[in-house]
């Protein structure tokens, strides 16, 4: 299916990339990670460039940038800068421009800035190489830069170093060295995905203001279709390397012409309705349904008596020592978790969201055992867990999945061992008993019994996801906890695992402990809603409640802040949605 | 700051006293100073006289406690073999390990730095690949060995550098010195590469894994975005970012030159203290071994602070004002 013709004018554009094709050639073969790409950025314009990973739409700005990783190489097409050809240019040449013509803002702003220098030190270093000013020039434009990006005191924040400032504030910092030298385009990869709702919308304000301000093109990649409908005004949609879609982004995203773009939309998960399930993406054959039933069969249910709550919490409490001192008074304190309460009931899912900091993971680890509470008491039914005593019975009960699929499944160890070490543990299960159970596990989240010979590192990010909660079944628990299981993942996988996550809930009847700061997701998933604000509890209430009618203004406020997907079509959620 | 360098020294002092018990204790058991003093002709009252004259009649927490009440004011006692005092002995040898392990030591930093940095940006170029498979021969051989090799090819073939000795020395008030003559400066050449040749090709090691590491990071690639050459990329954000576990192998390895110089000092006849403690165990001569040991943990542990300090001075997350707003 042909692109969409673009809505503005060809030639005014600022930035013209014209079937541009990047290859990676390895030992066997070459690798096309774009393959034939077109799209104009006009000036104050923010082009979203949206798709999965692996889509190549971060290669693309890469390549713009002339900072391929190794081996790849433009093997084809053009880039025009302001009428004139870039791509090909000797690196010389290049380097003078990028920094002063075309800027770049990464992902991660905890890590993009180097933490050993101040920020003085990194801004006027970047101004003096592009622009001949003296020192005092240089200083006294780094001060206006800070300022600019709505840094408060920057006379005194210019002698911090990184690690004084928070993620928000150094994305800012980011943004201010991105314009140090009044570049014309701002490739932006993925600038918000590391910050919390409110500060992504803080900075994505910004980045529009700049545009508007000083007539910057701006491509923002993403992969999430919130911050396109909200932010942008056209969009590219990308899928293995090939344009599939490009338009006005109202246009793209409420009427979606190619298939593709259809079944991404259908994936995301909505803030305004409740669907029963997740729509999953067709497009490419790739959706692996779960297959629950036979597990159910022989699985030890628990009694469902839904009167009587399985976790009773009181008072918990939760403080990490921040500046040590011999002397106990002038020891500090975070208070990561105070005094909260909360039940949770017999096979219901209970969501705490909040935001980065506000103690929802600290909870789900003291209720996991991974932290020794400081005060209160955590009763499983009606048994207390904190405290001394030999826990064992409890931790078979209780599973987690852990956020990151890269770093929680042991890279030296086989899927089937890690599948089947809990159960092991445990002395639940062995020899061929042991085997059947892993086999049928991983038959069950889809991979097939195959996968358990393979490593991990085989597998992609939804897959090791699958092993991840394949691994949490293997002692047959009661109570899953689920730490933003799905924050890693694009999302068509996304739909996938909370597709699995809500079929275990239904057929096993596990109780679920959901923990997320995206709420669109939260609404799909959980019965019931915690609010977290600086480690206290904010308000409770039963999921749909809280999203029509919450009785805190904090809550509110977080609401106020989801991306409105209104203009999004529904094409494929129509027969989903819950009465 | 004040309070972690005040601490710091604290804990120091805590190790030296561990480290003083531990190898005085062990002095009991490598023999009997008095056979070795004493000639044949001994009588009993001779053995008795001498052992209270030392003070080795006392209980053993007595003997620890006066030798470190004399320690501190610098008085490590007499040596058993020389008659002299100790503290003299050690002061007229050390001079030379300094020296040697000073100019072994800046060899093995400079140089291990800046091949470490060449071959970690020029990853796959031949010349790469040259130095690091040259670097395995300097990690594989023994110390001896290369002593040998150097001292065969060097002196007895080409006969450009002095196998043995310092060469001409001069007295700078009370220190020797070998770095103010010709022959001093080249006795040293020699001795100071068997030295520090494995440290530098373990710090190049170091070096280019940390950079091949840090050049991989986020900022760097933000740097190169920036538009910043590859020079200020390199030298400046990456060498920096690199340094900071380097320094601690670093400050290992400088001490463990000053205390493995032994080796060295054998194959070269190098008047150091590595031969005065090699000859002071022969003779169970326990005031020199004891001074000797505790000089080593004194340098040990003062590099080691040294470490800590610059670790601070370069990283300045490890400041303390860790308040992020």
């Amino acid at each position: 299916m042909a692109p969409r013709a673009c809505a503005g004018h060809p030639m005014s554009a600022i930035l013209d990339i014209a079937n541009l094709t990047v290859e990676f050639p390895t030992r066997r073969e070459v690798f096309v990670a774009v393959d034939g790409a077109s799209l104009t950025v006009e000036p104050g314009e923010i082009h979203g460039l949206v798709g999965e990973s692996g889509a190549g739409k971060s290669t693309i700005g890469a390549a713009v940038m002339a900072l391929l990783e190794r081996p790849g190489r433009i093997a084809g097409g053009t880039i025009r800068l302001k009428n004139e050809i870039i791509s090909g240019l000797d690196r010389a040449a290049m380097r003078s421009l990028r920094g002063s013509e075309i800027s770049m803002i990464f992902q991660d702003p905890l890590t993009s800035l180097n933490p050993l220098f101040t920020i003085r030190e990194q801004l006027t270093e970047t101004i003096t190489t592009h622009l001949s000013l003296t020192d005092a020039e240089a200083h006294e434009r780094a001060h206006d830069l800070l300022a600019r990006v709505g840094i408060p005191e920057p006379e005194i924040r210019l002698d911090q170093y990184p690690h004084q400032f928070s993620g928000g504030m150094r994305q800012r910092v980011v943004i201010a060295l991105a314009l140090c030298s009044e570049p014309d385009v701002i490739i932006a990869d993925e600038p918000t995905t590391a910050l919390d709702v409110s500060i992504q919308a803080q900075i994505l304000d910004l980045i529009r203001e700049l545009a508007n301000e000083r007539q910057v093109g701006v491509i923002l990649i993403t992969h999430d279709m919130g911050v396109i409908a909200d932010t942008t005004d056209r969009v590219t949609v990308m899928y293995q390397g090939k344009v599939v879609e490009t338009g006005a982004t109202r246009l793209v995203l409420g009427k979606p012409s190619h298939p593709y773009t259809k079944s991404l939309i259908a994936a995301v998960p909505r803030p305004n309705v409740k669907l029963h399930r997740f729509p999953l993406i067709s497009y490419g054959g790739r959706a692996t349904e779960f297959r629950i039933s036979d597990l159910a069969r022989n699985w030890n249910k628990a009694d469902t008596d839904s009167a009587k709550p399985l976790f009773e919490i009181s008072g918990l409490t939760k403080r990490f020592l921040q500046k040590r001192s011999f002397i106990p008074s002038r020891r500090q304190y975070l208070v990561a978790v105070n005094n909260v309460s909360f039940d949770i009931r017999q096979g219901e899912v209970f969501g705490i969201v909040g935001e980065s900091g506000s103690g929802k993971s600290t909870v789900a680890r003291m209720i996991a055992g991974l932290y020794r509470a400081d005060g209160g008491t955590i009763l499983y039914g009606g048994q207390r867990v904190t405290g001394s005593g030999s826990l064992a019975w409890y931790r078979r009960q209780i599973q987690m999945i852990f956020q990151d699929p890269y770093s929680s499944l042991n890279p030296r160890m086989r899927v089937d061992a890690i599948v089947a070490e809990p159960a092991l543990h445990h002395r639940l299960l062995s020899g061929k008993a042991l085997r059947h159970r892993v086999d049928e596990l991983l038959e069950h989240v889809g991979l097939g019994a195959a996968a358990g010979f393979k490593y991990p590192h085989e597998f992609s990010g939804g897959q090791r996801q699958r092993i991840s909660i394949a691994r949490a079944l293997a002692t047959q628990p009661k109570f899953l906890i689920c730490d933003e299981p799905t924050s890693a993942l694009d999302v068509s996988i996304q739909a996938q695992i909370l597709n699995i996550l809500k079929d275990l809930q239904e057929h096993l009847s596990l109780t679920m402990l959901f923990i997320s700061h995206d709420l669109p997701v939260v609404r799909q998933m959980c019965d019931r809603v915690a609010v977290m604000q600086n480690g206290r509890l904010v308000e409770i209430q039963d999921a749909e409640a809280l999203f029509a009618a919450p009785r805190e203004d904090y809550t509110r406020s977080l609401l106020n802040l989801m991306p409105r997907l209104d203009g999004l079509a529904t094409e494929g959620i129509e027969d989903q949605v819950e009465a | 700051m004040l309070n972690y360098i005040i601490r710091r020294i604290f804990q120091s002092v805590v190790v030296l006293l561990i480290v003083g018990l531990v190898a005085f204790s062990m002095f009991r058991f490598v023999g009997d100073p008095i056979d070795n003093m004493l000639g044949q002709e001994r009588t009993q009252a001779d053995i008795e006289r001498l052992r209270a004259q030392l003070g080795l009649d006392q209980p053993f927490p007595v003997q620890y406690w006066r030798f470190l009440e004399n320690a501190v004011q610098g008085n490590f006692g007499v040596s058993y073999r020389q008659g002299r005092p100790v503290a003299e002995i050690i002061a007229e040898r050390a001079p030379a390990t300094l020296e040697l392990a000073a100019v072994s030591g800046l060899f093995a930093i400079v140089i291990g730095i800046v091949l470490g940095v060449f071959t970690a940006i020029r990853r796959d170029g031949w010349a790469s690949n040259v130095i690091m498979t040259g670097s395995l021969i300097g990690v594989s051989l023994p110390t001896f060995l290369i002593g040998i090799l150097l001292i065969y090819v060097f002196s007895v073939e080409l006969d450009l550098l002095p196998s043995f000795g310092r060469g001409d020395v001069v007295d700078v008030g009370g220190w020797s010195t070998g770095f103010l003559t010709a022959s001093g400066l080249k006795a040293l050449v020699l001795p100071a590469i068997t030295l520090g040749l494995y440290q530098m090709t373990l710090i190049m090691r170091l070096v280019r894994a940390e950079m091949l590491e840090v050049l991989r990071q986020d900022y760097i690639n933000f740097a190169r975005a920036r538009g910043l050459s590859e020079r200020v990329v390199n030298f400046r954000h990456a060498l920096k970012n690199t340094l900071v576990p380097v320094i601690t192998v670093t400050g290992l390895q400088l001490g463990s030159i000053i205390a493995f110089a032994i080796i060295t000092e054998t194959v070269f006849q190098w008047p150091g203290v590595g031969l005065l403690f090699i000859n002071a165990i022969q003779f169970v001569d326990i005031p020199v071994m004891a001074a000797y040991l505790m000089l080593i943990s004194v340098m040990f542990v003062g590099i080691n602070l040294l470490v800590d300090l610059l670790y601070v001075a370069i990283d300045p997350r490890l400041r303390g004002e860790g308040n992020t707003t």
